[in-house]
C-alpha cells in the first residue's frame, strides 16, 4: 500500500499531518477555542487572501520565477477597485472587471520585462514592489479611500446562503468520486494498469468526509464564507490548469528544464508572460477580497503579502528551483501559515513572538524538506 | 604477497536492494593503467563513487586498501588528501576564473589575508608544462576549449600530489586531435609513477593505453585481463555477454529525390569576428543517412542549429524542403516544417530531468492531445508513449519515472523517441551515440535504418569517425565553418576524411 503512494503525495500527507499537529496543540492551548465553529470560519476566511496569492504564485515558481510585487500590486489594485467604488460609484460588477483587468494587464507587464526583454524575475518584480506601492500612494494622496459600498462588501464579508453551500459541496463530493470512477473506466479500457480499488476509493472518501465535516463546521457558525468560495473554486481551475492542461505541463517542463523545453518546440517566453499575466489576475481577485473585507483601499494594504505567499508555495513543497510544485500543496501552506498566526493571536502571543515562530516554521518546513530528499 | 598501490577487495554495493556492485575486485601498481569498461549502467560509476569517497565507508561492503592502509573514507576530501583525484566527465572548473584561479581553488599559497601571487604563478607554469599546454596562467577558463579545459583539471590534479587519477570519460567530447595529447599526457605520467584509472567507451583508446582492462557487467566483475592479449572485439563481447558480429549494422536502403536544399548557411555569434558557419551549400535526398564530420569547432552543430531554428547567434539560411521555401526562425517553426533534432548536449538541451519519461517524450506534441478546455487526453498520450517505449525498447521501471534515473543510453532513446513522435520527415542527430554503451549504440544505428526505410531522411553530426563511416551513406566534411569535402561512404577511410577536416585547401572526392 505504501509503494502506490507517491512522493509527492507523502508530501501532502506530512502537511496534513504537520496541520493536524497545530489543530490539536491551538485547541488544547486555547481549552478548544480554537475549534469554535466561528474561529474555524474565521481561520479559513483568512486564509483565502494568502492562498488566492499562492494560487498564482505557485505557477510562477513552477516556472523557476520569483514575484516580489505582488504585495503592492494587491495594494494597487485593492485601492483602484475602492476608488472605482468609493470616488466614482461604479457598479459592483465594472469595478470588479475593470480591477481584473488591471491585473492581467500588470501580470504582462512584469511577464514581458522577464520574458522578452530577458531581465531577471527577481529585479522586475523588486522594481514592481517599489513602483506599484508608489503609484497606490501617489494616486490616493496616502490617504484611505473608505467607506467603501454595501455592494462590494458582497465579495469578501458575506456567506453563501445554507442551501447554496450544502449543494456545492455535494456536487464537488459527487464530482470528485465520479472523477476516480470514470478515470479508473477510462484506464481500464485503454488497458493502463489501475491502482487498487480500495486505495483510490479510500482516498476519495477521505477528501469527501473532510469537506463534509467542514460543511458542518461552517453551517454551525454562519455558513461557507464567500472568500472561500472564490477560493475553492480558483483551487480546482488551477489544479485542472496544471494537472491536465498543455498549458500547465508546460509550465513545470520550463521550470525542469527551460532548455529542453525550448529545443521541443515549446513557446517559452509566451508561456512564461502568461503565468505572470494569471498571476496577476489572481492578485486581483485577491485584492477585491481584502478590499471588501477591509472596507476601504489603504496604503499599507498588502505590504509584505509577497513574502506569505511565496513562504505559502515553499511550505507547501514548491521548489525555487523550477519544475517541482502543486496548487493543494501551496494552499496547505498558505493553510498552516494562517492557523500559527491565528492560534497565536488567539493565546495573546505579542507579535514580535509571532514573526519569529513563522520565519522559524519556514526554515523547519525546508530544512525538513531538503534532509528528506537527499535521502 | 607485495602490497599493490591500490587493491579494492570485494565491494558491493546496493541501492534500496538493488545490489548495483556485486563483488568486485580490483588492484593496481603504481605506474600503471587500468582501463574500466562496461556498458551504461554496468556500476563503473558507482565503483568510482566508492573508490573516492562519494559514497562513504560503511555504505558499501569490502575493503580498500590504498598505498599499504586501509581506507575508510568518508567524502572525496579524504581520498583527495591521501592522493586519489578523479575527473569527470563534466568538468568542473569555474569557467569565470583564470587557470591559476582554478588550479589553487581552496588551497591558494600564502596566508589567508594576503594570496602569493609570485609563487602561485610559477607553480601553475611548471604544472602547465607538465600538462603540454602552453597558456598563460592569467587565460580565463572560458576562453580555454573543452580539450584544454581536461588538461588544466589534470594540471589541478597534479598540483594535489596525485599518486592515482581516475578518468571518466575524458574523450568523449574531444577531438582526435586532442585525445592523442591527452593520451600521450597520461602515458607520461605514468613514467613518474602515478597509477590511473581509465574509463572510456573507446576501445581503440583502452587498448592503445592500458595495461590492464577490467570488464563489468551488470555489477559482475567478469574478468581483469592483460591489455596486450585482447582485442576489441574480445572486450566487447565480455561488456554485452554475447558476440557482437558486426559494429554498424548496415543495411540496403534506398535512395530517393532531393527533399532538402540549403543555400548559403551563414550564423555568426553577436560580436564575434568570425563566421560559425560560413556560406556552406548541401542537398538531402530522401531516405538517406548524411553523415556530417569535421573537428568540435568546425561548426557542425551551428549549421545543425541553422536549420533547427536555435542558433543564439545571428544566422541566414535558404531552406528548401520538399520543393518549397521554408523560412525557420525558431524551433517551432521547425518542428512544425517536419524536422526534428536530437541535440549534442542530453542533459542541457534534451531531457527535463525531473519529469517522467512519457513527458518528456510528448513535450513537443501536446497539442495534438488537446480535448476540451485545452485538458490532454491522457489515455491518447500513454498509449502513445507505450507504442513508442516499446518501439525503441526504452528500459524504463515505468513512464512515470523521472528520466535522470534513466541510464544516457536510455534517455537518448527516449529524446529520439521525442522526436519521432513529431512524425519528421527529417531527423537531425547530433552525436547521437555519445557517452552510451555499446548495445544501446547497436539499437540506434539500427533504428536509424528502419527509419530511413520508412522514407525519414536523416543527417548524423558525429565525432567518431569508425561512426560517421560506418552508418552513412554520404558523408559531408566541415572545416572553419566551410564545407571542405563530400564523399560517398564507398571506400571510405578514418584517414581520408582527418586530411579533409584538418589539413588547409581543397579536397574533393
Amino acid at each position: 500500500m505504501l509503494k502506490t503512494i507517491k512522493a509527492s503525495q507523502l508530501q501532502l500527507l506530512a502537511m496534513i499531518a504537520a496541520l493536524l499537529l497545530i489543530l490539536v496543540f491551538f485547541s488544547i492551548a486555547t481549552e478548544g477555542a480554537f475549534i469554535s465553529p466561528r474561529n474555524i470560519s474565521n481561520l479559513i476566511r483568512q486564509t483565502a487572501i494568502v492562498g488566492i496569492l499562492a494560487i498564482g504564485m505557485v505557477f510562477v515558481i513552477i516556472s523557476a520565477e520569483i514575484d516580489l510585487s505582488v504585495g503592492s500590486m494587491m495594494g494597487l489594485l485593492g485601492g483602484i477597485a475602492a476608488i472605482l467604488d468609493v470616488w466614482f460609484h461604479f457598479p459592483l460588477i465594472l469595478s470588479i472587471v475593470i480591477t481584473m483587468f488591471a491585473g492581467l494587464v500588470l501580470g504582462l507587464f512584469n511577464g514581458w520585462w522577464i520574458a522578452y526583454q530577458k531581465v531577471p524575475s527577481f529585479i522586475v518584480t523588486l522594481a514592481g514592489m517599489l513602483a506599484f506601492r508608489g503609484i497606490l500612494v501617489g494616486l490616493t494622496d496616502g490617504v484611505t479611500v473608505a467607506p467603501t459600498s454595501s455592494s462590494l462588501a458582497i465579495i469578501g464579508q458575506s456567506y453563501l446562503p445554507s442551501g447554496w453551500g450544502m449543494s456545492v459541496i455535494a456536487l464537488l463530493c459527487l464530482g470528485l468520486i465520479a472523477r476516480v470512477f470514470s478515470r479508473r473506466q477510462a484506464r481500464q479500457k485503454h488497458g493502463v494498469v489501475n491502482h487498487a480499488a480500495k486505495f483510490e476509493y479510500g482516498k476519495a472518501l477521505i477528501a469527501v468526509i473532510a469537506l463534509l465535516s467542514l460543511l458542518a463546521i461552517l453551517e454551525n457558525y454562519r455558513g461557507i464564507p464567500t472568500p472561500i468560495f472564490i477560493m475553492g473554486v480558483l483551487i480546482l481551475v488551477a489544479t485542472y490548469i496544471a494537472k491536465r492542461t498543455a498549458f500547465g505541463r508546460r509550465v513545470y517542463a520550463i521550470g525542469g528544464n527551460i532548455e529542453a523545453a525550448r529545443m521541443s518546440g515549446v513557446k517559452v517566453e509566451k508561456t512564461k508572460m502568461l503565468v505572470f499575466g494569471f498571476n496577476g489576475v489572481m492578485v486581483a481577485v485577491a485584492a477585491l477580497i481584502l478590499t471588501s473585507r477591509l472596507g476601504a483601499g489603504s496604503p499599507a494594504a498588502g505590504n509584505m503579502a509577497e513574502l506569505d505567499a511565496i513562504a505559502a508555495c515553499v511550505i507547501g513543497g514548491t521548489s525555487l528551483a523550477g519544475g517541482i510544485g502543486t496548487v493543494l500543496g501551496a494552499i496547505m501552506g498558505a493553510l498552516i501559515m494562517a492557523s500559527l498566526d491565528n492560534g497565536m493571536s488567539m493565546l495573546d502571543v505579542p507579535t514580535f513572538w509571532q514573526l519569529i515562530v513563522k520565519g522559524a516554521i519556514l526554515l523547519l518546513a525546508v530544512w525538513l524538506d531538503v534532509k528528506t530528499k537527499k535521502q | 604477497m607485495k602490497q599493490k598501490l591500490l587493491d579494492m577487495r570485494g565491494i558491493v554495493k546496493s541501492f534500496s536492494g538493488v545490489r548495483a556492485l556485486n563483488g568486485v575486485d580490483i588492484s593496481l601498481d603504481a605506474g600503471e593503467v587500468l582501463s574500466i569498461c562496461g556498458e551504461n549502467g554496468s556500476g563503473k560509476s558507482t565503483l568510482m563513487k566508492v573508490l573516492s569517497g562519494v559514497w562513504p565507508y560503511g555504505s558499501y561492503e569490502g575493503q580498500i586498501y590504498f598505498a599499504g592502509q586501509q581506507i575508510k573514507a568518508t567524502s572525496i576530501r579524504d581520498t583527495e588528501a591521501q592522493g586519489i583525484v578523479i575527473i569527470h566527465q563534466e568538468l568542473a572548473l569555474v569557467k569565470e576564473l583564470t587557470v591559476m584561479e582554478n588550479i589553487f581553488l581552496g588551497n591558494e599559497l600564502g596566508h589567508a589575508w594576503r594570496i602569493n601571487e609570485e609563487s602561485m604563478y610559477r607553480q601553475t607554469l611548471a604544472l602547465l608544462s607538465r600538462v603540454n599546454l602552453s597558456i598563460s596562467p592569467d587565460t580565463q577558463v572560458s576562453e580555454l576549449g573543452v580539450g584544454q579545459q581536461q588538461l588544466v583539471e589534470i594540471a589541478k590534479a597534479l598540483n594535489k600530489d596525485v599518486k592515482l587519477l581516475i578518468l571518466d570519460e575524458p574523450t568523449s567530447s574531444l577531438t582526435n586531435q586532442e585525445i592523442q595529447i591527452l593520451l600521450d599526457i597520461v602515458r607520461s605520467l605514468k613514467e613518474q609513477g602515478i597509477a590511473c584509472i581509465y574509463i572510456s567507451h573507446k576501445l581503440d583508446e583502452v587498448l592503445a593505453l592500458s595495461d590492464w582492462v577490467c570488464v563489468i557487467r551488470d555489477g559482475d566483475h567478469i574478468a581483469t585481463r592483460a591489455a596486450a592479449a585482447l582485442t576489441q572485439n574480445d572486450i566487447i563481447s565480455m561488456m554485452v555477454g554475447r558476440e557482437m558480429d558486426q559494429l554498424f549494422p548496415r543495411e540496403e536502403h534506398e535512395i530517393g529525390e532531393v527533399i532538402l536544399t540549403v543555400n548559403k548557411a551563414f550564423a555568426r555569434l553577436s560580436g564575434a569576428s568570425r563566421p560559425q558557419v560560413d556560406g556552406v551549400s548541401f542537398e538531402l535526398r530522401e531516405g538517406e543517412i548524411l553523415g556530417i564530420a569535421g573537428l568540435i569547432g568546425s561548426g557542425r552543430t551551428e549549421l545543425m542549429q541553422c536549420l533547427f531554428g536555435s542558433y543564439p547567434g545571428e544566422y541566414s539560411v535558404e531552406i528548401e524542403l520538399a520543393g518549397q521555401s521554408q523560412v525557420i526562425r525558431s524551433q517551432q517553426a521547425a518542428l512544425k516544417a517536419g524536422i526534428a533534432m536530437v541535440p549534442e548536449d542530453r542533459k542541457r538541451h534534451g531531457i527535463v530531468p525531473i519529469m517522467g519519461v512519457g513527458r518528456n517524450m510528448t513535450l513537443p506534441i501536446l497539442d495534438k492531445y488537446q480535448t476540451w478546455f485545452g485538458a490532454i487526453d491522457e489515455q491518447q498520450e500513454h498509449q502513445d508513449i507505450e507504442r513508442y517505449l516499446e518501439r525503441l525498447k526504452v528500459k524504463t521501471a515505468s513512464a512515470d519515472l523521472a528520466i535522470k534515473h534513466l541510464s544516457g543510453g536510455n534517455q537518448q532513446k527516449a529524446i529520439i523517441a521525442k522526436c519521432l513522435l513529431t512524425h519528421p520527415n527529417i531527423l537531425i542527430l547530433d552525436e547521437p551515440t555519445r557517452g552510451i554503451d555499446v548495445g544501446a549504440k547497436y539499437e540506434i544505428y539500427k533504428l536509424m535504418y528502419a527509419l530511413v526505410k520508412d522514407g525519414v531522411s536523416i543527417i548524423m553530426v558525429s565525432s567518431e569517425l569508425p561512426e560517421v563511416i560506418g552508418i552513412s551513406d554520404r558523408v559531408l566534411v566541415m572545416h572553419e565553418g566551410r564545407l571542405k569535402g563530400q564523399f560517398e561512404h564507398q571506400g571510405l577511410t578514418q584517414e581520408m576524411i582527418m586530411n579533409c577536416a584538418i589539413k588547409e585547401g581543397v579536397s574533393n572526392a
